[in-house]
C-alpha cells in the first residue's frame, strides 16, 4: 500500500483521555498550522464526563479553507489504550499511525496498510521531568513537537506561539519550548522525515480569527448591550454566560465605582432563567438566556407569554442531539420546529441562523436589537459544533455609530405631547405597538401585561372581535420580521440549473465544499443558504426558479423542510431530503453522495 | 364585587398626601372577585398603605402569577404598571424587573397555589437571593377560579366545601421565608385591617426580600366548617404576638422590653416600626427563635401572626450583584459597548 502523499490537505485526529490536558496541545498544533498560512478546522468529539472517558481531537488541514469536516482520517494519533482498536481500524489506507513506543505492543494490533511511527514519548517524559503534572503535561507537548518535525511544521511558529502565549511568564516558555523539541529532537535523530503527508507554507489564513462560537456569542451580547442574563447550566451552551461573565468583568465594570454595568444570575431552573429575561425586558433592559433543547422544552409556557404579551427577550440555543436527554456532547440541528413554534396555542417564533462564529457574534448583537424592535422572543439557533469548536472566520467588527435600537418605546415627553397610547395598538401598520416602561409617567402610559386576551388598549378582553384584531396583527408583525432579519444568500452554480439547495448554520462549511464538488463533477447546483426565519419573499423565488430543491439539514424529520412547506405551501415533492443525523457533523462527503444519488433515482422516475 | 360601579369623580375634599394624591388615586378598576373576599380587603390595605407611605403609584411595579389572588393587582394602583405572568413564576419575572431597574418598588402579589403549590421552587428562590420586594400571599388554601381544590397551605385534616378531607402535610411559607433568609417576614388576616396596613408599608419600606403571608378566607370556597382557613377560624386561633405601628422617620430605641411595652426598629430607610409586644417572651429579630416559636404555636393549631421576623439592616441581589446605581434600562452604548477598538485588539489576540 502507497502511503498516502496529500500537502496541505488531510485530517489528522488525536485519540486523547479526557482530563489529560491534551487539550491544549492539540489546539497548540492547530494554530501552529495556521501560522503556516494554512487553514485548519478543528473539532472536540467528547463524551458527557469529566474525566478518564475518550476524547478525540479531529482536525482538517485544508489550503483550501473547507471548514466542515471532511471524513476519513488519514494520521491518527492514538494516544489512548483504550480506544486503540477502533482507532487503528479507522485510519484511511495508506494512512499513518503515531503512538507512543515505549511499551510493546503485540503486532496483531497493528495495520499492515498504514505507516507505524513509534515515538517512546513516556520514556522521553519520564527521563526529562519527575513531577507527575509536569510528565502528563509535557508529554502531549513532546507529541506536538514530534508532530511537527514529521509534517515539516517550522520551528519558529512555536517559538512564536509560546512567546505570545506566556509572554511575562519565561520560565513557562522555556518549559514549553523544552518540550517541543524533546519531540523534535527524536524525530529528527530517529526517523525518517517529513512523511508523504505534510504542511508547506501558504497564505491563506489573511486576516481571519480562530475562536469558538460560544464565547463569540457572549461577545456579542456584551457588544449588542445585554445587561440581564439569566440562566442555568446545560451542555452545550454553558460557556455563552460564562464568557459573558468573562468579558463583562473585563468590559463593563464602572472604573471609578467597580461597580457593574450588567447582572448575570444562574437561576434555579430554566423556567426562571427565561422568566428573570422576561421580566427584564418587559423593564426595558436588554436581557438574554441561553440553553439547549431540552431547556427550550422546559421554557415553551414562557415563551408563549412573551410572545403574547410582546416582550423582547433573546434566548441562545446551542442545539445538540435530541430528543429528551438525548447526545449532549453531540450536534444536531434538531430544535427548529420546537423553538418556531414554541408553546401552545398559535405562536410563530423568529430564529437567526448563524453558520461560524463570527456570525455567533453578529446575530447575537441583531437579535438584541430585533427584540426591542419586534416585542418577541428572539432565537439565535447555534449548535455545538459550532458553539465549542473553534474554527477560523472573518475577524469581529463593529461600527461605533451604531446605537442600539430600543424599539418603539413612548417616553413622558410623548404622552405629555399627547399621543395616544394603545399598548396593543397597530398605529404605523407593520404590526408592531408601542411600549411603555413602567414608571414613566404620573398619569399616562401605564397598562397591565398579561397572557390572556385584550384589547389594543391593553384591557382584558374576551371578545372575539379584540381577540382576532390582535392574533391578525402578530401575523402582521412576523411578516414584518420577515423583512429585518438576516437575509438569505444565494450561490449561483457556474451554469444555469433547475436543481437548488436550502442549508443553513453548521451545515454550511460541508455546503460549500460540497457544492463545489458536485460542480467538479458536471452537477451544477444553485445554493441558498438561509440566515433566519420567517422566510422573506427571496425564498419564495428560489423555490419558484428551480425544479428540485435539496433541504440539507441535521436531524431526522427535516424540520426546515417542514418549514419551508407549512409557511410558504411549498410542494412536498419538490423539496427534496438531506438528512444528517447521527451526532457527528455533516460532511461534504455524505451531501455529495446523497445529491448525486437522489438526482439519478429523479432522472430515472422522469 | 362587579355589581357595585365606582363613582368616577372624586370628592373635592378627599385628603390629599405629601405627593399630592388621593386615596382613590390609589386605586384601580372595580374588583371581579366574589363579594366578601379576603383579597379585596388586602387590595383595601395595599391602597391604605401606599397612600399613607406618600409613594407615587406609577413609582411601583405590581407583578402577580395567575388565580384568583394574582386577579387582585388590577384593583389597585391602576397607574402602575402591572405584570400578570404565568403561574407560579412570578418571582422570576419580578426578579429580572428588578434588576433592570433597581429605582422602582416592587410589590409581588401571589395566591397559595401560585408560591406554595406550582411556584414553591420560585418563591424559595427568590427568598434565597434577597429580591428587594414586598411578596404578599394572599392564603386561603384553595383553588378558586378553578373551583375548589385544596392548595398546597391547607391544613392537614381540614375539610373542603365538597367534604373531602386533606390528607397532605401543609407547606408554611413563612417557615420557609425564615429558613431561606427573607429579611421581613410577617403573617396577617385580611380580616385584621389595623394590623395588616402597617405590615405592608413596613415591609414595602423595608429594602429587600420582604413577605407578608396574609390568611384571606375564600368566602365562596374555604369558610365552612371544618376549613381551616374560614373566617371564623382564624378569629378564633388568631395569635398576634405584636401590634405594629409604621413611623417615618425615627430613631432606634432599645430591643427589649417588658411584656406590653414598646419596641422600635428603624429601618435602612430610616422609617420605624413600633412593636407594641403582646407575647413577652417574642423577640422579632431573632430569626432563629422566631422559627421555634412558629412551629410550637403551629403545633398547637394557632395561626401566629404579626411582624415576625425583621432585620433592620437588609442586604439585597443588586448588593450581592454589585450592581451600578443607575438602573441597567437607562444605560447605552457609552456604558455598555466596549467600542470598535477593543473589539480589533480581541481579534489580534486570537489570530
Amino acid at each position: 500500500m502507497k502511503p498516502i502523499e496529500a500537502i496541505n490537505d488531510f485530517v489528522i485526529k488525536f485519540a486523547n483521555i479526557n482530563g489529560s490536558g491534551s487539550a491544549s496541545a492539540n489546539e497548540l498544533f492547530a494554530k501552529a498550522v495556521m501560522r503556516m498560512g494554512v487553514p485548519v478546522s478543528p473539532r472536540n468529539i467528547f463524551p458527557s464526563n469529566i474525566q478518564g472517558m475518550p476524547t478525540w481531537y479531529e482536525a482538517r488541514v485544508c489550503e483550501k479553507g473547507y471548514h466542515g469536516r471532511r471524513g476519513g482520517v488519514d494520521m491518527m494519533v492514538a494516544m489512548n489504550p483504550q480506544t486503540w482498536d477502533a482507532d487503528v481500524a479507522e485510519i484511511e489506507p495508506g494512512g499513518y499511525l503515531f503512538y507512543d513506543s515505549t511499551r510493546p505492543i503485540p503486532e496483531d494490533k497493528f495495520r499492515k496498510d498504514v505507516t507505524v511511527i513509534g515515538v517512546p514519548l513516556t520514556e522521553i517524559t519520564n527521563t526529562a521531568y519527575t513531577d507527575p503534572r509536569q510528565r502528563q503535561l509535557f508529554k502531549n507537548i513532546i507529541y506536538v513537537g514530534a508532530l511537527s518535525v514529521l509534517l515539516d511544521l517550522d520551528a519558529s511558529v512555536f517559538e512564536k506561539l509560546f512567546a505570545e502565549q506566556f509572554k511575562g511568564k519565561e520560565r513557562l516558555l522555556a518549559s514549553n519550548l523544552q518540550a517541543i523539541n524533546l519531540g523534535r529532537d527524536y524525530v529528527t535523530q530517529h526517523l525518517a522525515f517529513p512523511l508523504g503527508i505534510r504542511v508547506r507554507k501558504s497564505d491563506k489564513i489573511g486576516d481571519q480569527i480562530f475562536t469558538d462560537g460560544n464565547s463569540a456569542m457572549a461577545l456579542g451580547c456584551v457588544y449588542g448591550g445585554a445587561t440581564v442574563a439569566a440562566w442555568y447550566p446545560i451542555t452545550p451552551s454553558s460557556s455563552v454566560p460564562e464568557n459573558f461573565q468573562k468579558y463583562c468583568d473585563k468590559f463593563r465594570v464602572d472604573e471609578s465605582t467597580g461597580q457593574h454595568n450588567f447582572a448575570i444570575v444562574q437561576a434555579e431552573d430554566e423556567l426562571a432563567s427565561i422568566g428573570m429575561a422576561i421580566g427584564a425586558g418587559w423593564n426595558g433592559a436588554r436581557a438574554f438566556t441561553a440553553t439547549s433543547g431540552a431547556g427550550i422544552s422546559l421554557m415553551t409556557e414562557f415563551i408563549g407569554l412573551a410572545y403574547f404579551a410582546e416582550i423582547p427577550v433573546t434566548l441562545i440555543n446551542i442545539q445538540r442531539g435530541g430528543p429528551s436527554t438525548g447526545m449532549p456532547t453531540r450536534t444536531q440541528q434538531s430544535d427548529l420546529l420546537s423553538c418556531a413554534y414554541a408553546s401552545h396555542g398559535d405562536t410563530k417564533h423568529v430564529m437567526l441562523l448563524p453558520q461560524d462564529p463570527h456570525e455567533c457574534f453578529e446575530h447575537a448583537a441583531a437579535a438584541l436589537d430585533l427584540a426591542d424592535r419586534l416585542q418577541t422572543p428572539i432565537f439565535v439557533m447555534s449548535d455545538l459544533d459550532i458553539g465549542m469548536n473553534q474554527r477560523l472566520c472573518k475577524p469581529f467588527v463593529w461600527d461605533d455609530q451604531r446605537d442600539y435600537d430600543r424599539g418603539k418605546v413612548m417616553t413622558a415627553a410623548d404622552l405629555d405631547a399627547g399621543k395616544d397610547f394603545g399598548r396593543y395598538n397597530d398605529v404605523d401598520g407593520d404590526g408592531i405597538p408601542w411600549r411603555t416602561y413602567p414608571g414613566t409617567h404620573p398619569t399616562k402610559g401605564s397598562f397591565f401585561t398579561r397572557g390572556t386576551s385584550k384589547d389594543a388598549y391593553a384591557r382584558y378582553s374576551e371578545r372575539g372581535p379584540d381577540y382576532i384584531y390582535n392574533m391578525e396583527r402578530l401575523l402582521k408583525k412576523f411578516k414584518t420580521a420577515a423583512d429585518l432579519v438576516p437575509q438569505p444568500i444565494v450561490q449561483k452554480a457556474n451554469q444555469p440549473t433547475r436543481v437548488g439547495a436550502i442549508y443553513f448554520g453548521s451545515t454550511t462549511p460541508a455546503m460549500r465544499e460540497a457544492l463545489d464538488v458536485l460542480s467538479e463533477d458536471g452537477i451544477h447546483v444553485d445554493g441558498m443558504r438561509l440566515l433566519a426565519y420567517p422566510f422573506p419573499q427571496s425564498v419564495e423565488q428560489f423555490l419558484a426558479e428551480h425544479d428540485t430543491v435539496f433541504v440539507v439539514e441535521q436531524n431526522r424529520d427535516a424540520q426546515m423542510r417542514t418549514l419551508l412547506i407549512n409557511e410558504l405551501d411549498a410542494n412536498p415533492k419538490q423539496l427534496v431530503k438531506v438528512l444528517h443525523y447521527d451526532g457527528t457533523p455533516i460532511t461534504a462527503r455524505f451531501i455529495v453522495s446523497a445529491v448525486a444519488a437522489k438526482l439519478a433515482l429523479l432522472k430515472e422516475t422522469v | 364585587m362587579t355589581y357595585l360601579a365606582k363613582p368616577r369623580l372624586h370628592h373635592p375634599t378627599l385628603t390629599k398626601n405629601k405627593v399630592g394624591y388621593t386615596r382613590r388615586d390609589y386605586e384601580g378598576p372595580v374588583s371581579t372577585l366574589c363579594a366578601g373576599c379576603g383579597h379585596d380587603s388586602i387590595s383595601a390595605a395595599i391602597i391604605q398603605a401606599c397612600w399613607e407611605l406618600d409613594i407615587e403609584p406609577h413609582r411601583v411595579a405590581k407583578l402577580s402569577g395567575i388565580g384568583c389572588s394574582s386577579k387582585a393587582p388590577t384593583y389597585f394602583l391602576g397607574a402602575s404598571h402591572g405584570f400578570n405572568t404565568v403561574h407560579g413564576r412570578m418571582p422570576s419575572v419580578l426578579t429580572g424587573a428588578n434588576l433592570a431597574n433597581r429605582e422602582l418598588m416592587y410589590l409581588g402579589v401571589s395566591g397559595d397555589g401560585d408560591s406554595a403549590s406550582i411556584g414553591l421552587g420560585q418563591f424559595a428562590n427568590a427568598m434565597r437571593r434577597g429580591v428587594n420586594m414586598a411578596y404578599i400571599v394572599m392564603n386561603n388554601g384553595v383553588y378558586g377560579l378553578t373551583k375548589g381544590q385544596f392548595s398546597a397551605t391547607a391544613d392537614r385534616g381540614s375539610k373542603s366545601k365538597k367534604g373531602a378531607i386533606n390528607t397532605d402535610n401543609p407547606v408554611d411559607l413563612v417557615g420557609i421565608a425564615l429558613q431561606l433568609g427573607a429579611t421581613y417576614v410577617a403573617r396577617s388576616f385580611s380580616g385584621d385591617k389595623a394590623q395588616l396596613v402597617p405590615l405592608i408599608k413596613g415591609a414595602l419600606a423595608h429594602g429587600g426580600a420582604a413577605f407578608i403571608d396574609v390568611i384571606s378566607p375564600c368566602v365562596t370556597f374555604n369558610n365552612h366548617g371544618g376549613s381551616t382557613k374560614s373566617y371564623e377560624y382564624i378569629r378564633q386561633h388568631d395569635e398576634a404576638v405584636s401590634t405594629v405601628e409604621f413611623m417615618t422617620p425615627g430613631s432606634l430605641d432599645a430591643t427589649h422590653y417588658p411584656a406590653g411595652s414598646v419596641t422600635e426598629v428603624e429601618q435602612s430607610d430610616g422609617t420605624v416600626l413600633r412593636l407594641r409586644k403582646l407575647h413577652a417572651d417574642y423577640d422579632p429579630t431573632d430569626r432563629y427563635a422566631a422559627m421555634s416559636y412558629m412551629h410550637e404555636h403551629a403545633a398547637r393549631g394557632e395561626v401566629v401572626t404579626g411582624l415576625l421576623y425583621l432585620d433592620p439592616l437588609p442586604t439585597d441581589l443588586h448588593t450581592s450583584l454589585n450592581t451600578c446605581a443607575s438602573p441597567l434600562n437607562s444605560l447605552g452604548t457609552a456604558q455598555l459597548c466596549p467600542g470598535a477598538k477593543a473589539l480589533e485588539k480581541i481579534n489580534a489576540t486570537l489570530r
